[in-house]
């Protein structure tokens, strides 16, 4: 089943030397492209190893020698774990505390910069880049900057840890939560707004409905993430299990059976809630299951 | 026997969307299906083809059970059997002749694909076709460039460039205005004819059915319900495909020009009464 194609018609030719021109000048393009990109990876590297205080392949062999350690020391004190595993726990449930509150009071924040930064919805169209400003700068500044400041002026502890992630999640949250509310429908609120509804209303009754399964899985997401910030935020003193792995991973007190405890707490809670809410997000898009 | 259906179904939950379906093709026709939305005409398709799996049958290619295929002998089936689809499914970013040439990706390694090296062969064949389809000016345009009947043509090509042994048609023509649907049909029936190739479609009008097919097979709630030439699809046959009673006309909906010009004639006709 050869194709009968008819050779050599003038157009069809023209068009195969014009075409063959092209694809020729793109491989050639995507070829000084490739080149390019390796020299600059290939030159980067070199420039960044002669920088560093060792050197990448002078230390690359000790690579598996910080988890050798934590498993030979674990090893030796295997029965000790499961103790370690229940003494850690509270400080584990303080993190995610400090998460879930800070996912909680940033997500409402960022619900409220959302709308009024999201064009066709603001209360104030002229002030959308003041509030879009604000979102910026609210992601822009890291949480453990806002973190170190905080335990400066208020102490270290649980308080400042959530209020440094509670800000950076209100700018990263409404950020995602105008994108969501840009792809609302506008008829709704045509409607409410003709029967008299003020912005809170038409807010609450003709946007959330529409909004609510994308805020909630946007939010889901931040939480994950927001765990393992409120962990980080442990090394500088913020409290949660962050400050008991900074006391035990120190190098060479023997406590690495105690880092193990607390990795393997870690992991579960992030794969725990990981299941949770993936589980959440999924009936969120496709609905409830037939039963 | 070339390609025969055996007892295939397919159930979504707890929905049966083909319910035991059986026929046999024993030469290269070009075959029709028909049937309302939902009647299951697209599943089948994409079981012969084997983007959806069957839940139970037999789907056989000259003695070769394709359902049961998998790995590298099911991506070869399926660029042996060629799909067209409703939407054309073509990369709207890339230019036609690169969406002509993903006919062949089966036979490229994915890194040579990454990198745009198609053989020149090959690309002087795909702008062959595309001339052979009348577009071949577009052939340096990004596909979202063209108009809903051209980029079905480059779908057509598409399918072409794969030399298949079998054309699938999903719907090709119900995103089209009429004059480019019959551009559309022509171009399937012209292929069918030319170079012998197997075409089944599925087809959402009934005129479209009668004038194009060499047979017609009509599906409603998963099951076939009729099988025969076009000439024995009465008005009568129809309204039993369509589960649709007496009120039911055809030329209501028909979009072919055709039937527009009887319409005009007969109301022109009309008129000169008066």
């Amino acid at each position: 089943m050869a194709d009968t194609v008819t050779q050599g018609a003038p157009g069809a030719l023209d068009m195969r030397e014009h075409y063959m021109a092209l694809t020729r000048r793109r491989r050639l393009y995507s070829g000084v492209m490739l080149i390019v990109f390796v020299a600059l990876m290939a030159s980067g590297f070199v420039v960044a190893n002669d920088r560093n205080a060792g050197g990448f392949w002078d230390g690359i062999h000790n690579i598996f020698a910080f988890p050798a350690m934590v498993i030979a020391e674990t090893s030796g004190k295997l029965m000790l774990l499961p103790a370690h595993l229940a003494h850690f726990f509270p400080s584990l449930v303080e993190t995610i505390n400090i998460a879930a509150v800070s996912t909680l009071v940033g997500g409402g924040l960022g619900m409220i910069l959302s709308l009024l930064s999201t064009r066709g919805l603001a209360r104030f169209p002229l002030l959308i880049p003041l509030f879009r400003r604000i979102m910026d700068i609210m992601r822009a500044v890291p949480e453990i900057v806002i973190a170190l400041v905080l335990i400066f002026i208020l102490g270290g502890g649980p308080v400042p840890a959530m209020i440094a992630i509670a800000f950076h999640t209100g700018g990263a949250l409404g950020k995602l939560f105008s994108e969501v509310n840009e792809n609302a429908d506008t008829k709704p609120l045509d409607g409410l707004e003709s029967v008299g509804a003020t912005w809170m209303q038409r807010m609450y009754l003709g946007v959330m409905p529409q909004v609510a399964p994308n805020y909630l899985s946007y939010a889901l997401l931040r939480f994950e993430v927001n765990i393992r910030a409120s962990a980080i935020l442990g090394f500088v003193g913020a409290g949660g299990i962050g400050y008991e792995l900074k006391n035990a991973m120190s190098w060479g007190q023997g406590k690495f059976d105690e880092a193990a405890a607390i990795f393997l707490l870690l992991f579960g809670a992030i794969v725990f809630f990981d299941q949770v809410s993936s589980h959440f997000r999924n009936r969120l898009t496709q609905g409830r299951p037939v039963s | 026997m070339l390609l025969s259906v055996e007892n295939v179904s397919k159930v979504f939950g707890g929905n049966v969307a083909v319910d035991s379906v059986s026929f046999s093709i024993e030469k290269p026709a070009f075959v029709g299906i028909i049937g309302r939305s939902g009647a299951g005409k697209s599943t089948l398709l994409r079981m012969v083809n084997r983007l959806t799996d069957a839940s139970s049958g037999a789907i056989r290619f000259e003695g070769r059970d394709v359902l049961s295929l998998g790995g590298s002998a099911k991506r070869a089936w399926q660029s042996d059997c060629a799909m067209i689809f409703q939407q054309f499914n073509l990369v709207p970013r890339m230019d036609v002749v690169s969406n002509v040439l993903h006919g062949t990706l089966n036979r490229h390694s994915a890194f040579a694909t990454f990198f745009n090296l198609y053989p020149t062969a090959d690309i002087h064949r795909a702008i062959d076709i595309l001339d052979r389809l009348g577009i071949a000016e577009q052939a340096a345009k990004r596909a979202e460039a063209l108009s809903g009947g051209q980029q079905q043509r480059v779908a057509i090509a598409r399918a072409l460039m794969q030399d298949p042994r079998i054309i699938l048609a999903d719907e090709p023509i119900a995103s089209l205005d009429p004059m480019n649907a019959q551009v559309v049909m022509d171009a399937l029936r012209r292929i069918h004819e030319e170079d012998g190739r197997m075409v089944v479609a599925n087809l959402h009008t009934l005129d479209t059915a009668r004038r194009y097919c060499d047979r017609v097979i009509g599906m409603r709630a998963g099951r076939i319900v009729f099988d025969g030439t076009p000439g024995q699809l009465t008005t009568g046959v129809a309204r039993d495909i369509y589960g649709a009673d007496a009120s039911f006309s055809e030329s209501a909906t028909s979009t072919s020009i055709e039937a527009l010009d009887a319409n005009a004639r007969a109301m022109m006709e009309e008129a000169e009464l008066l």
